[in-house]
């Protein structure tokens, strides 16, 4: 009830405030070293996966002066190999979660927004997709449709909207009862324009904060896909070289070197990207915010 | 005496109360906010709806504007009967008709600025599609509520503005499409007293100014006195008494208004005079005492011996006087 | 009569990051056993800061610039924090506004009486201190049946009346109510004041009463002082101020109410804003809004001087036939 007015700052720009927790610092260095090495290395050290020797002698040898990661059951340098599968889980994850948020939100705001039918409806489809056992349907949906790449992101992307769903319904619902909704309301505003000019921008936060950890999950459900063998067998991905490395029996035969680093890739990015998401969570969280 | 500009029939509003699962034997109880009111807002008066919370204020000016579905009654607007119109029709009638709410804080959009707080209804309804018209029209909005200079508050955003500017920029919206009718929920009772006169004055001028027609919804029976022409006082979703606003502050019939004027605290310290105090609190709108509604509280009743008919019968609205009505069964 | 409380030049200062607020600024005042004095002026003027450096429950970001508060003839800012603490309830209590949406959910209400008088006298035998709770209890007008029950079986109003048996239960000399009645409906608010009023003489308690709306000052209290941005304006008898204001503010903050024993007149507001009090304004700080202002009031200061009997005021153009 202060009447004098408050020359109120713009708070600093979201990524700032995300760099000043720790946490979120953390992750943002982990994100960008990853990113810098999946877009520069493959450059630097290209990659050509029909560089198969045939000779014995070069398949899956320990790290040497010649391989610094050794090499892989066809004997191709590892360390190259890794930094390419980089771009492939990147992009899957990528490409996965703007279906999957884009989906998600969508039906959140209209589940939100329209209270009758509509978003009773929309709200069971969404309780009965996240009750779903979501691995072995992917697997079922990736069995069937075969194995390419992108079918693998319209697999991903198509089962995992449904948590973005209500975590977007159950904000538009506390924001539509706000009042400046129900004064654009009484305006004569169309409920799209309600939606998309008022509504959109006020979730747009808990969106983001959210697509940063759906790609986290994203790249993790390709990895495990690929790794399972439902990948796409010609584009090398760590979870391919996972796969592949089980296949030839690197565990069995102590080639380390050849599942270590996809492995560690997977564990560094999904931390990343849950670091920051969980940071933005924070910041942006209306209920987390107050204590 | 102006003819009306919105005629009110047995209006009512009920909600239901979810509590539970919804089982087909449980009857949902049912809060009748709004009870079968029926009045009349006459063109270019200014009409406070004044009461105690809860007594279902506020859901009246939301659903005259049809923000809020009633569910029996007829809201006539000239010709019109606005209880039943939709779509596209309801949207045109959206721009005669505006709302001003108590806490300006939260009833504009954050992350919107002046300029686009004020331009939004004129785009919403296509009045103006050049830039240039817009910039104009938003600047002289600012300018007739006071906001000068307007081109410097236009880029600011609302939480650069203190709560009276805030108030000017939430009346400025509203007027812009330039309204017949207006509803004004407690416009001013989050705002620093110093402050409320300069809103009150705006809102008053632009009345005469743009030939405006206010319900003005407040708790405070001494600001309605000063500036609304006439009071209606509703108690648990019925208006109880309705009349000239010096008559019903002075000469008040209904012993439940007589009982709010004496508690109104005043700046003239005189012990001497008689307040009557209601005890207790209002019952809950679920469960509406039988009879009038107002008998467990009214002090008439006990000083009477508890009459019967307060107990059985739901009294009527009469007339006391010209144009002063009353709903009692004890009128003197 | 003697002076309960003497407040000495109090000057408090918050620290934030934008710099000092100079929040309180050489407030004085005495109140004397028995009496009700209210302090009024618009928000932000430091009436709060006012009333909660005399328990000294102030946040940790203020600072005691200078003044004494003597509390019976001794000094309230010598003690430690301790001898604060015995103070505390059984000597001065506080009724806050909102305090009553403060109450534990999942406690009683005679639980949460009870609190503070086992310990603040922990020689009482638990049988007199439930005694006391429902005697309490009889006194701001719930039945002492319902010391059973819990925070929301009561409404706004019954809650209200819980926090001030609350602050009754150790026998305090003083009480600092901060907007008791403010977000009450019109009928509570005039059964909380009645019952405040009772109380007060029924059991000889000096009152502060804090409020942004002075009808209901003037309707409760036996004395007023005004504050402006920090200042004391104006401190004399209800009916002197009311009847004769001698400062302008005061006089303006007046003409902000309606008044239904008077003319019906649209009330009149103050232009401008309050002042920021890290910059306070130099000279007298309300000379930018004032509509009396003359050179002087923008380059010095004025004290307060003895206006009427027992009424003073700090305003330059004291003393001048009005015109
Ligand atoms: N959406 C709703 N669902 C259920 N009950 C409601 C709803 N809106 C209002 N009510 C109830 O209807 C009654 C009238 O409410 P309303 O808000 O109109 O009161 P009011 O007179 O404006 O009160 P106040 O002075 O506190 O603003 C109250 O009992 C309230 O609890
Ligand atoms: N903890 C704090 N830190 C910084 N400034 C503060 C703090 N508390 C209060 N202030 C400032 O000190 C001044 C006095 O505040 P105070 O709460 O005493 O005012 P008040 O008269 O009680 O106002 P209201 O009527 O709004 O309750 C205000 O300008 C306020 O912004
Ligand atoms: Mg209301
Ligand atoms: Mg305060």
């Amino acid at each position: 009830m202060n009447a004098t007015a408050v020359p109120a700052s713009r708070p600093p720009n979201l990524w700032v405030q995300v760099w000043e927790i720790p946490l979120g610092r953390a992750g943002i260095i982990l994100l960008g070293i990853v990113l810098v090495l999946s877009l520069v290395g493959p450059v630097v050290f290209p990659f050509n996966p029909k560089d198969i020797t045939s000779t014995a002698a070069d398949i899956l040898q320990p790290p040497s002066s010649m391989h610094w990661l050794g090499t892989d059951e066809l004997g191709r340098d590892v360390f190259r190999e890794t930094l390419v599968g980089a771009r492939l889980s990147l992009l899957v994850g990528l490409l996965a979660t703007a279906i999957s948020i884009t989906l998600g939100s969508i039906i959140g705001l209209l589940a939100g927004y329209y209270r009758g039918a509509v978003g009773i409806t929309l709200m069971r489809v969404t309780d009965f997709f996240l009750v779903l056992p979501l691995l072995p349907l992917i697997i079922i949906l990736a069995a069937i449709f075969g194995q390419s790449f992108s079918i693998t992101i319209m697999v991903i992307g198509l089962t995992s909207w449904p948590s973005t769903a209500r975590i977007v319904r159950s904000q538009v619902i506390s924001l539509r009862e706000r009042q400046f909704i129900e004064r654009i309301r009484s305006l004569g505003a169309t409920d799209l324009r309600v939606i998309a000019v008022h509504i959109l921008p006020n979730v747009l936060p808990l969106i983001y904060a959210n697509t940063v950890l759906v790609i986290a999950g994203s790249i993790l459900s390709e990895a495990t896909l690929a790794f399972l063998g439902l990948g796409d067998p010609v584009r090398v991905s760590w979870g391919t070289m996972l796969h592949f490395g089980f296949v030839a029996g690197a565990a069995g035969r102590g080639a380390w070197w050849y599942l270590l680093p996809p492995g560690l890739g997977i564990v560094l990015v999904v931390l990343g990207f849950t670091l920051a998401g969980h940071t933005l969570d924070q910041l942006l969280n209306p209920r987390l915010r107050e204590f | 005496m102006n003819p009306a500009l919105l005629s009110i029939k047995d209006l009512k509003v009920y909600f239901e109360l979810r509590q539970g699962l919804p089982l087909p034997w449980r009857e949902p109880d049912v809060v009748k906010a709004i009870d079968g009111v029926t009045f009349d807002i006459l063109e270019g008066e200014v009409l406070a709806l004044v009461g105690e919370s809860g007594c279902g204020k506020t859901t009246i000016g939301k659903t005259l504007l049809r923000l809020i579905e009633p569910k029996a009654g007829i809201i006539q607007y000239r010709d019109q009967d606005l209880a039943h119109l939709k779509g596209v029709s309801l949207r045109a009638m959206r721009q005669k008709m505006q709302l001003i709410f108590q806490d300006p804080y939260e009833s504009l959009d954050s992350r919107q600025s002046v300029f686009d707080i004020l331009a939004e209804p004129l785009v919403i309804h296509q009045r103006v599609t050049q830039k240039k018209d817009l910039q104009a029209c938003v600047f002289e909005a600012l300018e007739s509520t006071g906001l000068h200079p307007a081109a410097e508050i236009a880029q600011r955003y609302p939480h650069h503005l203190s709560g009276g500017q805030r108030q000017r920029v939430a009346i400025a919206a509203a007027m812009i499409l330039e309204p017949e009718f207006i509803v004004a929920d407690e416009p001013v009772s989050m705002l620093d007293v110093s402050v409320r006169a300069g809103i009150l004055q705006l809102m008053l001028a632009l009345r005469h100014q743009k030939n405006l027609t206010y319900l003005f919804i407040t708790h405070d029976l001494s600001l309605a006195w000063v500036i609304a022409d006439r009071i209606m006082v509703l108690y648990l979703g019925k208006v109880i008494e309705i009349g000239p606003s010096d008559r019903l502050i002075h000469a008040g019939t209904h012993p439940y208004t007589q009982a709010l004027v004496s508690v109104i605290p005043s700046p003239i310290p005189d012990r001497s005079r008689e307040q009557i105090i209601l005890k207790g609190e209002t019952p809950s709108p679920v469960h509406v005492p039988e009879g009038c509604r107002f008998h467990p509280r009214c002090w008439k009743f006990q000083r009477l011996g508890s009459p019967k008919e307060c107990l059985t019968q739901e009294p009527d609205l009469r007339q006391v006087a010209e144009g002063h009505l009353a709903a009692c069964h004890f009128l003197d | 009569m003697s002076t309960l409380l003497d407040i000495q030049d109090l000057a408090i200062n918050f620290k934030t990051r934008s710099g000092d607020v100079h929040a309180v600024d050489g407030v004085s005042f005495q109140l004397e056993a028995g009496k009700v004095l209210g302090i009024a002026g618009e928000s932000g003027c430091g009436k709060t800061t006012t009333a909660l450096s005399i328990p000294r429950l102030l946040p940790s970001n203020a600072r005691l610039v200078r003044g004494h508060i003597l509390f019976d003839g001794v000094d309230l800012m010598q003690f430690s924090e301790g001898e604060i603490e015995k103070i505390r309830w059984k000597q001065i209590s506080m009724v806050f506004q909102g305090a009553m949406n403060a109450l534990n959910p999942v406690k009683t209400i005679g639980a949460q009486i009870i609190e503070p008088i086992v310990w603040h006298e922990p020689a009482i035998a638990r049988g007199d201190a439930n005694q006391r709770v429902l005697e309490l209890l009889e006194r701001v007008g719930i039945p002492a049946a319902r010391a059973r029950s819990y925070p929301h079986e009561f409404s706004g109003g019954m809650r209200q009346r819980v926090m001030i048996a609350m602050a009754l239960a150790c026998r305090p000399k003083l009480i600092i109510s901060d907007e008791p009645v403010t977000a009450l409906d019109v009928m509570i608010q005039a059964q909380i004041l009645n019952l405040l009023k009772d109380l007060q003489k029924q059991m000889n308690l000096a009152m502060i009463f804090i409020s942004h709306d002075l009808s209901v000052i003037a309707e409760s209290c036996d004395e007023i002082a005004i504050m402006y941005a920090g200042k004391l304006v104006e401190r004399g008898s209800i009916r002197k101020v009311f009847s004769q204001p001698a400062h302008p503010y005061t006089q303006a903050l007046i003409r902000s109410f309606p008044n239904i024993y008077g003319k019906q007149e649209l009330i009149h507001g103050i232009p401008g804003y309050p002042p920021n009090l890290i910059h306070p304004p130099t000279g007298c700080r309300f000379h930018e809004r004032c509509d009396r202002c003359i050179d002087i009031c923008a380059q010095s200061e004025p004290v307060l001087r003895e206006v009427g009997e027992g009424q003073i005021a700090a305003c330059h153009r004291i003393g001048e036939t009005l015109p």
